[in-house]
Order: C-alpha cells, then sequence, then structure tokens
C-alpha cells in the first residue's frame, strides 16, 4: 500500500496488479526498479540519452544536452557502469514457511494465493533506495510466505479471520509505492506472514450522480479509477506523482496528497465514508454525511494508519464532473526568494490554481537538460530568443532563476480570469510569463523524472526525495539550510563529487507549504554507498525538524521515520495512538511495525 | 584514568603545539618601517566578505531593523500597553537606532589605518599575529557569518583588530562599544565611522532598547554585513585576569542560528596579550579606589605622552574559528523554538541559558589557553613571594625553574630559544621599570612614594605598585588554578585521602567560581586535571585512594599555594568584614569603601600583608561568590541593587574562616548542609595552615 509521491530518481514501483493466476499486469512491470519495463532511460549507440517506450510524451526521443549535465553535475563517467543482475535468483530467495492446516482454511475459500518466489519477493519491498538496491544486488532477510488476492470485501474479512485463528502476520499490499519502508517485512517476524494484495478488489461498486460520490473497492489503481469514472464524466481530482501505480487502499492509510488538492482536496477532504476490516471486525460509519460530530472522527484513526489496524476494503470517495477546460502556465522569477514570496501571496490571496509549484535553480537546470532535441530551426531560433530576452534583456542570472509551473482547471472562461489573476500577482514579485509549454513538461516530468534514478544507478549515482511541510515564514530558511546540511553532510562522509542537493515548493496552504527535496551523489569511491546514503538523509531529516519543519507531509512515518515519532506527536500522543492499536489489534496481526 | 590519558596526550601534542605556535607569528609592523604609511592608507581595500552577502549601506540596515518584524511587535505592544501613539514610539526607536548604528565609511578607515600606524609604531616594538589563524579567518569570514570574540585588557584591543583586519584585507568588524565613547565628542564620531556601534551600559528593563538592539546586531549577523566583534568579559579587565563572561550579547548573536535563520554561525576566540599594558598604572589606581576618568577627548590628548613610552610586543593569537551547529548538535530541544513565531520576543529555556554559559566559558577557556606570557610574568609571580627585596641571581634561578613548570602546565610563554634567562629577566625590568628595578645586585618593587609620607601614603603607594606587579602574575593563573588549587586543598586538609582533597578543591573551586575561570560544572574533571598536572611535575603521587607531595614537590605545593594565597586571604579578610563590620543590607557603593578602609587600617597597623584585598574587582568577585553560595541575597529596592547578607550564615562563614576552630564549627552547624559544612572545615583548617 503506500503510495507516496517519490520521485526523485526513480520510482515507483511495480505493480499495478499482481495476479498471479494471470499475471500479465505484473509482467509489464520492471521487477527491480521504477515503473513500465518499456519505459527506461538509456544511451544510445550514439552516447545520447533517450527515453525508451511509448508511454509519455518523452518516449522515443533524444535528450541531447543530458548526458553532459550527468556528467557535469555527478561528475560521473559513461565508462563506469554498474549493472544489476538481470533477474531474480531464485536460490537466493527465504524459503516459504506455511502451516498446512492454513493452506487448507485458505484452500476451502477459494481465494487465489501464490508462494512463487517471484511473487513474494515482489511484494517485499517498497521503493526506497535501499530497497532497490538489494533487489539489484542482494536479498531481502525476510520476505512474505504467502501472497493472497481477495476479490471482495468478503474475501478479506474470511482472511482476516483464518490469520487470526492461525496466528499469522497481515502486511496489505497494494501499489507497492511506498517509500517509508513500510512494506519491508519485520526480520524478527516468526509467524507466518500473509502479504494481502487488494489488487482484484478495483471495482467501482456504484456512483452516486445526486450526491457526487463514487463508492470504489480500494485496491483500484489511480489511473483506472480515474479512467473508468471519466466514462461517466466525473473524476476524483486526486492526483499523486504516483497514481500511475498507487492504490486507493495505500492513499487512505498514509493520507495521501495529490498535485491538484487546491481544487479537490487531499485525501482527507475527499474520502466520505472508509470501510476496514480489523482483527476486531469491520469498522464503518452508519451514513454517508458530509460531516458529522460524534466525538473524534474514527476517519482519522484510519487514515495513516499505515496498514497497523487492518485492510481498508471499500471507500466512498468526492467526484466531480471532468474540467471542462485544462491550461498549463508558467513563471520565471529572478530568483527562488522572490518565487516564494509570489507562492505565499497566491496563497494568502486563496487563488491557488490546481497545481502551483516552484523549483529551484538546480532543479529548473535539471529540467532543461531532459529538453528534447527540437524539432526545427525555427523553433530552436525561438528557444534561443526567449533565452536572449529572459537572461540578457530582463536580466535574469540563469544560475538563479528560478521557474513556477501552473496548471488551471475549470470553465473555460472562468480559468482564463483565474490565469490573468495569478500572473497579475506574480508579476509584481517579478515574475515573468515563460509560456504553457514549458508548465506541461514540467508535470509531465513528474511521471517521468522517477525512472531517471535506474539510469543513475547503473552510472554509480544513488538519490532519493523527501518531503515536509512548513509554516511560510520557515520555507527560505529550510530550504536553504537542508539544501546545504546535505552538501556538507556528503563531504563529511567522504563522497568526492558534490552532491545534487535541490529542492521544490510542491503545495501551498493558508498557513505553510510543502517542500520536496532531492538528493543525489556519485557513490564512486565509496564501500558502502547505502549506510551513506542513508546518514545523510537522517541528517536532512534532523535538519528539517530543527528548521520547523513536520516528519512528513505525504510519504508517512513507515519504519524508516519512526524514531522521531515521539519527537513529532509527544509521548502521550503516542500513547493514545497505541492504546487504539492494542484495542483494534491485541495480537498484532497486523505486524508490519509501521509508525509505532 | 583515561581522562588522564586523555590530558596527557593532550600535553604531548602542546609541546609541538607550542614551537609551531611560535613559528607562526608575524611582526605586521615590520612592513610598516619600510613603506609608506600613506601608500598604506590608502591601499587599494577589497575584503574577503561573506558568500551570502549582498552589499548594503549601513542606513539600509537601519530601516531594515525598524520595519522588522520583530521590532514592529514591540512597537506595536508598547503602543497598546502606553496608549500611545506608535509613530511617537517608532520615532523613540528611530532614536535609538541613530544613537547606536555606526556608519562605517571607508575614509575613516583609512584615516584610522594612518594614524594608527603612526601610533602604534611609536608604542610597540612588535605587533605579532599568527598568519596561520588569519588565514583560517578569512575561509570562515566567507562560508558563514564570524563573531569575533578577543580578549579584553586595554582600549587597544578593538583598534588593533580593525587595523589587523585591514591589513590582511578582510572585512572589516563593527564592534559593540560602551556608549560612554560617545562621550568623548570627535572620537565618538570617528570611532562610529570606523564601525564601532555603541551599547547603553544597562537597558534590562527597556523593551524597546532591547528589541532595537538585539535586531540591530542580528540583522548585520545574518545577512553577513561585516564580522561582529565584542568582547565576552564586558569590560577590560583591570587586573589581567580574564573577568568571567557576560550573555548578553553573546545569546543575542546565538540566536539567528538557533532559529535556524542561518546555517551556522563561527565564533571566533581571539587572544591579545600584551607584554605592557598600556592602561597598567590607570588600572591600579581605579582598583584602589581613585575614579576613572570619565574618557573625554582632552583625557585622550593628555595620554600623549605616553606616546614617548614603548610598550613592548603584543601578540595576537587568531583561534580556530568554531562551528555554532557543532557545539550545539545534539544539545538544544527544538520545540521552543517551533512552536512560537520566530519574530516574538521569547526568553531563553533554560538549557538554552546553559547552553549559552558554557558557550562563553568554553569561549574565554580557549582564549586563555592561547594568551602569550612574557617572561616577565614569570619574574611578577615570583616577585610578589619575595618581597620586599629579592637577590637578582636568585630571581633569574627561580624564572628559569618556573618557565618550566608553566611550560608544563601548559602555558605558552614568548621565550625564544637561544635567549639566556639573565637577558629575559633584564629586558623585562627595563620595560617595567616603573615597577621594579635593580639596587645593589637585588631587585625591589618600585614602591616608594616621597620617602617622608605619611603611613597611609606609604601603604597606597605600596598597593599600588604590588596591584601592577599583580596584573602580570594574574596572567599566569587561570593556567595555574587546577594543580594550584589541589596544592592549596592538600595543604588545607592535610590529609591525604582523595576524597577529601577533591571535596576541599570543590569547595576552593566553588569560592573562587567569579575569580577564575572553570567551565561550569566539571569540578571533577578540574580536579583530575589539577592532579595529572602535579603528578607530570612529580609534585606529587595519586593512588586510588590516595594524594601525597613527594619530597622534591614539596617546593612546588607550596610555590602554588603562596601563588594563591592573596586571594585565600583576601577573601579571609572580605569575609570578616562582612560578619563583624556590616549589620543591615548594603549597596555596593557602602561595601567598597567599607572593605577598603577596614584592610587599609590593619595594612597600617601592620596586622595583615594582604594589599591585593584592596582590589575592588577582588571585593566584587567575593561578594558575587558569597552570593552564590547563598551567604549573602540580593534585592533590588527602588532602581538600587541591596546586598542582604544572610546573617547567620554570614557570621558562621567569616567565624569559621577567622576565628578559632571550636567557634565556627559550632555555629556553622546550626542549619547548613552537612557537605557545605565539612568543606568549610576544611577551609578553616587550611587557612589556618596557610596563615601560620
Amino acid at each position: 500500500m503506500l503510495f507516496l509521491q517519490f520521485l526523485g530518481f526513480g520510482f515507483f514501483d511495480f505493480p499495478k496488479y499482481i495476479l498471479n493466476p494471470n499475471a500479465s499486469e505484473q509482467e509489464l512491470l520492471k521487477w527491480n526498479g521504477w515503473g513500465y519495463n518499456d519505459s527506461k532511460f538509456i544511451f544510445n549507440k550514439k552516447g545520447q540519452a533517450e527515453f525508451t517506450g511509448k508511454r509519455y510524451r518523452l518516449g522515443g526521443m533524444v535528450l541531447p544536452t543530458f548526458k553532459e549535465w550527468i556528467e557535469k553535475t555527478f561528475g560521473a563517467s559513461l565508462e563506469h557502469k554498474t549493472t544489476s543482475r538481470a533477474s531474480l535468483n531464485v536460490n537466493d530467495v527465504p524459503p516459504s514457511i506455511v502451516n498446512e492446516e492454513f493452506l487448507q482454511d485458505l484452500r476451502a475459500t477459494k481465494i487465489s494465493y501464490s508462494q512463487d518466489a517471484e511473487d513474494r519477493v515482489f511484494r517485499a519491498h517498497g521503493h526506497c533506495l535501499h530497497e532497490i538496491f538489494v533487489l539489484r544486488e542482494g536479498m531481502f532477510k525476510r520476505i512474505p510466505d504467502i501472497v493472497v488476492w481477495p476479490v471482495c470485501h468478503e474475501d478479506v474479512v474470511k482472511i482476516v479471520e483464518l490469520a487470526c485463528k492461525h496466528n499469522l502476520c497481515i502486511i496489505p499490499f497494494g501499489g507497492g509505492t511506498s517509500v517509508s519502508s513500510a512494506l519491508e517485512c519485520p526480520e524478527e517476524e516468526k509467524r507466518t506472514i500473509v502479504s494481502l494484495d487488494t489488487s482484484q478488489m478495483n471495482r467501482i461498486l456504484w456512483i452516486d450522480e445526486k450526491n457526487l460520490t463514487a463508492c470504489v473497492e480500494a485496491g483500484i489503481v489511480g489511473q483506472d479509477l480515474e479512467k473508468q469514472l471519466a466514462e461517466s464524466g466525473f473524476c476524483t481530482g486526486h492526483e499523486p506523482d504516483s497514481m500511475e501505480f498507487s492504490s486507493l487502499g495505500g492513499w487512505v492509510a498514509t493520507r495521501a496528497s495529490g498535485m491538484k488538492k487546491n481544487i479537490y482536496g487531499n485525501i482527507e477532504d475527499l474520502v466520505i465514508h472508509i470501510k476496514m476490516v480489523t482483527p476486531r471486525g469491520i469498522v464503518e460509519k452508519n451514513c454517508q454525511v458530509p460531516r458529522m460530530s460524534t466525538g473524534p472522527d474514527i476517519h482519522h484513526f484510519i487514515m495513516g494508519s499505515e496498514g497497523t489496524l487492518g485492510v481498508v476494503t471499500e471507500v466512498t470517495i468526492k467526484i466531480r464532473p471532468v474540467p471542462e477546460y485544462q491550461k498549463y502556465g508558467s513563471v520565471v522569477f529572478p530568483n527562488f526568494e522572490r518565487g516564494v514570496a509570489c507562492l505565499r501571496e497566491v496563497a494568502k490571496q486563496r487563488c491557488a490554481p490546481a497545481s502551483i509549484r516552484l523549483v529551484d535553480n538546480a532543479q529548473f537546470q535539471f529540467g532543461h537538460a531532459l529538453k528534447p532535441q527540437v524539432a526545427s530551426i525555427f523553433t530552436s531560433f525561438l528557444d534561443g530568443l526567449k533565452k536572449f530576452y529572459i537572461t540578457k534583456f530582463k536580466g535574469f542570472d540563469p544560475n538563479i532563476l528560478c521557474v513556477a509551473t501552473l496548471l488551471f482547471e475549470g470553465d473555460r472562461e472562468k480559468v482564463l480570469q483565474h490565469e490573468k489573476q495569478v500572473y497579475d500577482i506574480a508579476t509584481k514579485f517579478g515574475g515573468l510569463a515563460a509560456g504553457e509549454d514549458n508548465g506541461q513538461r514540467g508535470y509531465m516530468l513528474t511521471f517521468v523524472i522517477a525512472y531517471i534514478r535506474d539510469l543513475g544507478l547503473d552510472y554509480y549515482v544513488i538519490g532519493e526525495s523527501f518531503e515536509t511541510s512548513v509554516p511560510w515564514d520557515r520555507v527560505l530558511d529550510l530550504c536553504r539550510n537542508v539544501k546545504e546540511r546535505i552538501v556538507r553532510e556528503c563531504k563529511e562522509k567522504g563522497v568526492q563529487f558534490a552532491p545534487l542537493s535541490t529542492c521544490r515548493v510542491t503545495q501551498t496552504y493558508d498557513a505553510g507549504a510543502c517542500v520536496y527535496f532531492y538528493f543525489a551523489f556519485n557513490y564512486r569511491g565509496i564501500s558502502d554507498p547505502i549506510h551513506v546514503y542513508e546518514q545523510i538523509e537522517r541528517a536532512a531529516r534532523e535538519e528539517i525538524l530543527a528548521n520547523g519543519g513536520s516528519l512528513s507531509h505525504h510519504h508517512g512515518v513507515g519504519k524508516l521515520r519512526k524514531r522521531w515519532m515521539k519527537e513529532s506527536i509527544s509521548d502521550v500522543g503516542l500513547g493514545m495512538l497505541r492504546s487504539v492499536k492494542e484495542y483494534v489489534d491485541p495480537n498484532n496481526i497486523f505486524g508490519n511495525k509501521n509508525l509505532l | 584514568m583515561t581522562a588522564v590519558s586523555h590530558s596527557f596526550f593532550i600535553c604531548s601534542q602542546q609541546k609541538e603545539l607550542t614551537s609551531k605556535k611560535r613559528d607562526e607569528f608575524e611582526d605586521i609592523l615590520e612592513e610598516r618601517r619600510l613603506s609608506s604609511d600613506l601608500r598604506y592608507a590608502m591601499k587599494c581595500y577589497t575584503p574577503v566578505i561573506y558568500k551570502g552577502l549582498s552589499p548594503c549601506k549601513p542606513n539600509a540596515i537601519k530601516s531594515a531593523v525598524l520595519q522588522s518584524e520583530q521590532v514592529q511587535y514591540v512597537i506595536k505592544q508598547l503602543a497598546k500597553e502606553m496608549g500611545e501613539s506608535p509613530d511617537i514610539i517608532q520615532e523613540e526607536a528611530m532614536e535609538i537606532l541613530d544613537e547606536m548604528g555606526h556608519s562605517m565609511q571607508l575614509g575613516a578607515v583609512r584615516f584610522f589605518a594612518f594614524t594608527l600606524s603612526k601610533i602604534f609604531k611609536q608604542l610597540f616594538q612588535r605587533v605579532c599575529v599568527n598568519e596561520e589563524g588569519m588565514q583560517r579567518l578569512q575561509h570562515a569570514i566567507q562560508e558563514h557569518p564570524v563573531v569575533l570574540l578577543p580578549s579584553h585588557r586595554s582600549y587597544v584591543d578593538f583598534l588593533m583588530l580593525s587595523y589587523l583586519l585591514y591589513t590582511y584585507d578582510l572585512a572589516l568588524p563593527v564592534i559593540a562599544a560602551g556608549i560612554d565613547f560617545l562621550g568623548m565628542k570627535i572620537v565618538g564620531e570617528l570611532l562610529r565611522r570606523a564601525g564601532a556601534f555603541f551599547m547603553r551600559r544597562s537597558f534590562g528593563g527597556n523593551r524597546l532598547y532591547w528589541a532595537v538592539f538585539s535586531e540591530y546586531v542580528k540583522t548585520m549577523l545574518r545577512s553577513g554585513y561585516a564580522p561582529i566583534e565584542f568582547f565576552l568579559e564586558g569590560t577590560r579587565s583591570r587586573t589581567a585576569k580574564t573577568l568571567t563572561p557576560k550573555f548578553g550579547l553573546l545569546s543575542i548573536v546565538m540566536e539567528p542560528f538557533l532559529k535556524r535563520e542561518v546555517f551556522d554561525t563561527y565564533l571566533v576566540p581571539i587572544s591579545i596579550s600584551y607584554e605592557r599594558i598600556l592602561e597598567e598604572s590607570l588600572y591600579a589606581y581605579e582598583l584602589l579606589g581613585v575614579p576613572k576618568p570619565k574618557e573625554s577627548t582632552s583625557g585622550l590628548l593628555k595620554a600623549r605622552r605616553i606616546l614617548s613610552d614603548n610598550f613592548g610586543t603584543i601578540h595576537i593569537y587568531v583561534g580556530q574559528p568554531v562551528s555554532l551547529r557543532t557545539l550545539a548538535s545534539g544539545r538544544i530541544n527544538r520545540c521552543p523554538y517551533n512552536l512560537v513565531p520566530r519574530h516574538l520576543p521569547q526568553k531563553p529555556s533554560e538549557d538554552i541559558q546553559e547552553f549559552v554559559s558554557d558557550v562563553a566559558y568554553k569561549m574565554e577557556l580557549l582564549q586563555i589557553e592561547n594568551m602569550v606570557l612574557s617572561p616577565w610574568v614569570l619574574v611578577a609571580a615570583i616577585l610578589l613571594q619575595n618581597l620586599p627585596a629579592m637577590d637578582f641571581e636568585l630571581l633569574i634561578e627561580k624564572t628559569l625553574w618556573l618557565k618550566g613548570l608553566t611550560q608544563t602546565f601548559g602555558g605558552f610563554i614568548e621565550w625564544p630559544d637561544n635567549l639566556c634567562a639573565r637577558k629575559a629577566v633584564l629586558s623585562g625590568l627595563t620595560l617595567h621599570a616603573n615597577i621594579a628595578r635593580l639596587v645593589d645586585g637585588h631587585v625591589v618593587l618600585n614602591d616608594k612614594g616621597l620617602e617622608d609620607g605619611a603611613v597611609g601614603e606609604i601603604v597606597f603607594k605600596r598597593a599600588l605598585a604590588i596591584l601592577m606587579c599583580a596584573t602580570y602574575r594574574n596572567q599566569l593563573l587561570n593556567v595555574f588554578v587546577r594543580p594550584s588549587l589541589v596544592a592549596v586543598a592538600l595543604q588545607m586538609t592535610r590529609s591525604f585521602r582523595k576524597e577529601e582533597v577533591y571535596s576541599c578543591f570543590s569547595f576552593l573551586r566553588d569560592v573562587f567560581s567569579d575569580e577564575f575561570i572553570f567551565f561550569p560544572g566539571i569540578s571533577l574533571k578540574d580536579f583530575e586535571e589539577g592532579c595529572f598536572l602535579l603528578t607530570k611535575c612529580d609534585a606529587i603521587q595519586t593512588s586510588q585512594q590516595e594524594i601525597y607531595p613527594t619530597d622534591k614537590g614539596s617546593v612546588i605545593v607550596s610555590f602554588l599555594s603562596a601563588m594563591f594565597k592573596p586571594f585565600v586571604e583576601g577573601y579571609q579578610l572580605i569575609f570578616r568584614y562582612l560578619s563583624k563590620e556590616t549589620k543591615e543590607a548594603f549597596t555596593e557603593k557602602q561595601l567598597i569603601p567599607g572593605v577598603r578602609n577596614f584592610v587599609f587600617q590593619l595594612l597600617e597597623k601592620g596586622n595583615t600583608q594582604c594589599y591585593e584585598a584592596l582590589s575592588s574587582d577582588m571585593q566584587k568577585n567575593a561578594l558575587a561568590a558569597l552570593v552564590q553560595l547563598g551567604a549573602v541575597k540580593k534585592k533590588k529596592i527602588v532602581e538600587t541593587l541591596l546586598w542582604d547578607p544572610a546573617t547567620k550564615f554570614l557570621n558562621s562563614l567569616a567565624g569559621c574562616f577567622c576565628l578559632p576552630l571550636p567557634f565556627g564549627f559550632q555555629s556553622f552547624s546550626q542549619g547548613f548542609d552537612k557537605q557545605r559544612e565539612q568543606s568549610c572545615l576544611f577551609l578553616i583548617e587550611g587557612l589556618l595552615c596557610v596563615l601560620e
């Protein structure tokens, strides 16, 4: 579960569906990296970077400046390559230990299951760097013993009952895009671990056009949900960067956030009703109303519970008519400070478009390096002219300027009005409109960028992204300090080339913003790169907390960030969560050890 | 054991460092003596600056401060409370800023560069600077905001430091100066243009002033506008002994980092050592209660005659920049800063206050570590134990002996390898001819005024000479204090049991906590270090439970305790005065002349030889110690600080010190905790022993 909008460099994971009996969907996805098998960055025979496949707009295009950027940024060289092993070595995989009585009971339910090594390894991890590294070069110490595929709520009830009866451990699995070590099996778990794959629970049960809600099974993947709703003219508007692969249940379990939350809201704003199966029984409400005052909202025990309490099976979610009109946009600012000030003003006036993001200079250059070869002399001439206008005529320093990308949605007329309002504000902060195309490219890169980590891994470059939320007045200090901390930690830990340490502001709120960091470095000459990497990431998180940022905005805690939970929510707060866990799941059936 | 081997490691390193340190020093006046001062003053000055700096004018800083959320918040608060219009208060804030703000101008800097070249060449033989330190500083300035923390012995300190940075093409510092400088008409303005900003001496209660002042300092620090320079000691040390640190300004400059407004801040300890202090006689007068002349331009002009005098060499050691981030790592609870908007004035939490205090002491200890001691310092220390006159040859012999001991204790003596002891002592005597001279093969103190003066006059002259001489001995004290207090404790307890000696040491350390610089709360470590150093020079031997002086060690032990005897005796006199002569609450203004007269009479009658008890510095320190020990309470009544002796305790304490044992013991045991009682008993016995 856990979808997480990860980014960074590559990743996200796989599986959309993993149907053991007919595993066609599973086969579409990489076993040891992010996304679809046919989509990846490669260096072609001429040594130029190219993105393969036809799924993305960038597919089949040559990226002439990308190689140079990689070499310049990381000191990496194409001559130094490290390759992943080609396929899973089944002999390394820990054996499946399942007691026969349980298997008999399971067979009686007719729920499909698998003890196949590949199926189990596939569900033993999310997309943290160390997990991908293990896939490429090692093996997990503990993986699920068996995978089950319930197809409906009742199946899940049966599985949870069996698990209680036989004292097994269940780890729910949705899209597998976690970046918080949430899917890793606790090494010390002695019971049989059942991976409960929700991918076959993927139907829209009903659509209620009067109330604009839809009841959906929790295993549905983001892009399928939107596609199917669109057939009836609706959407949820919930678009985390991982939406191609992450699932509805995962969103609920991690308190997900979508790119267009300014219009549609985050998952907690979208959810009307949740049905969850726990060892104590089923938890749900008696009605589907917009709000109720019946003590603390039980949905808030469920959202963010990260698979520790039970399995979300069905969710009633708000839907909206598909917007009539969409328009991208972009603004160039002379520097990051001005850009942040502009975003702050936009938030203050509460006129944020569906999405507004601000990337710092390093990321602007990164995006620039991913520009495909231009088709005609004319375009290239136009590009040159634009560049001249911005840097020479307007005096922007190409090594300091930064860019905001925008996405407007709604009625055509309102969108145009809205657009003008936002551009007027931007002008006050020295911003220059930089065209729709740049904006659109920016959002397309959101999906493609995840593939880059796999390329980096081939050339001794490792990287990751992480996020936080922070009050407005601390945004600049936090961005500067965290980036600086990363650079320093790399130096101290013996990293020989300056790392890529960059950030962007991805969401605006009334009281603050969500900030994303990307961090990657060339690890040649370091014997234990993963350990070094983890130390640096930890230092960066310490820095975030010291700067008044949160432990996580939407990636969740998992096992990766547990150590800071007490500091984050106080002893008493932690005790409150623990007591819920103790009541709902006294025997720790949902034993993935996340969060608490 | 690990502590010992650790310090041993440090010590063996120290030897190397010492010779390295010496090599590093460069005389910056040498170049000045060879080339034109005018050209030097007019040189192209393009200083190294902070990487993140966007250059701005002093006035832009002032308006940024005025417009800052911090200051505006306080203005609005005050306006509400006082029912005044915010404009009026804003006006007031502007006035404060104008009074305080510097207006650094290159012209003024060049003027100083020229005149100071002339003056320094007149006054000093050499001004030696460690070049490596300057290089480190250069890096630091570019990397993060920098705070310069020099020791403070003379007005020359900050002039010299700015002069130095100008010479090395580094960004000139802005300097926190006392407002009294503004009393000197032209000079005040000139200093302002050279980068001085002025703070009132006390503004605890004035919220507007505090807000404007702290924001002014922080704005300059955050923007990396210039290195910020101030004196941890708060004022010039009149005794050449490092004063206990003041925390106000330090906590202001630490705040931007603690609130993460900057990534890091460098604190740079700087040790400025004078072979002969410009103000030496002024200080002695001041300590004896002859008021210090107000800073005035005409006063400065009168001081011209000192230009014909020779003040020897200055050593400036620029220490390793200390990263505040590194110091704070793992120490600070983030919550207080995360849960309140950063522009609100906030009283620092207890752990922050403790942290600030620790940093302050650490920086002062670093200053002390890098002080350069001249041979004359050794001579002064020996001379004071051998008054009124001492055989010259013996003095030379003793000086050489003390040199070895000082080096063992980690002191850095400027003593060229090939210089013979006789020459070193002689050159010291020449430079300090106003303090001591050679008469018939004996070295005597210059303590004779008019031969036929009254008794009082003689006592005064003598006190003057002794205090001046003590100024030089004092430079050794912080290097010697740990082993010496162990030595004193050994003599006092007359016991070899480690536990007892430590207990006495720890008590002495508390009593003298304002007199010498101890890092807070590490009494045991200090004790171990003291023992280790004594072991190292073969003065004592230690076992698990016991400490004993060696045969050969008694010389060292008695020398060390004699070195600190003036303090033990002086405190004793002061305690006695407090318990016998004061009945009610008193102010500091009443106390000091009171003690002075009391001691003066005893000296006249010949009942004591402790001239140093006349020093107002010692009197204040003793009072502060008593407050800390709980023997005296501080009360505030209408803007006046009163000290209220807890008569009973004080009586007991003083009784312990001064009267036959049984009485002291009796009254003491009525109502004080056992441990303190015991420690005091050690002290009594020890004092009696020292007094024999």
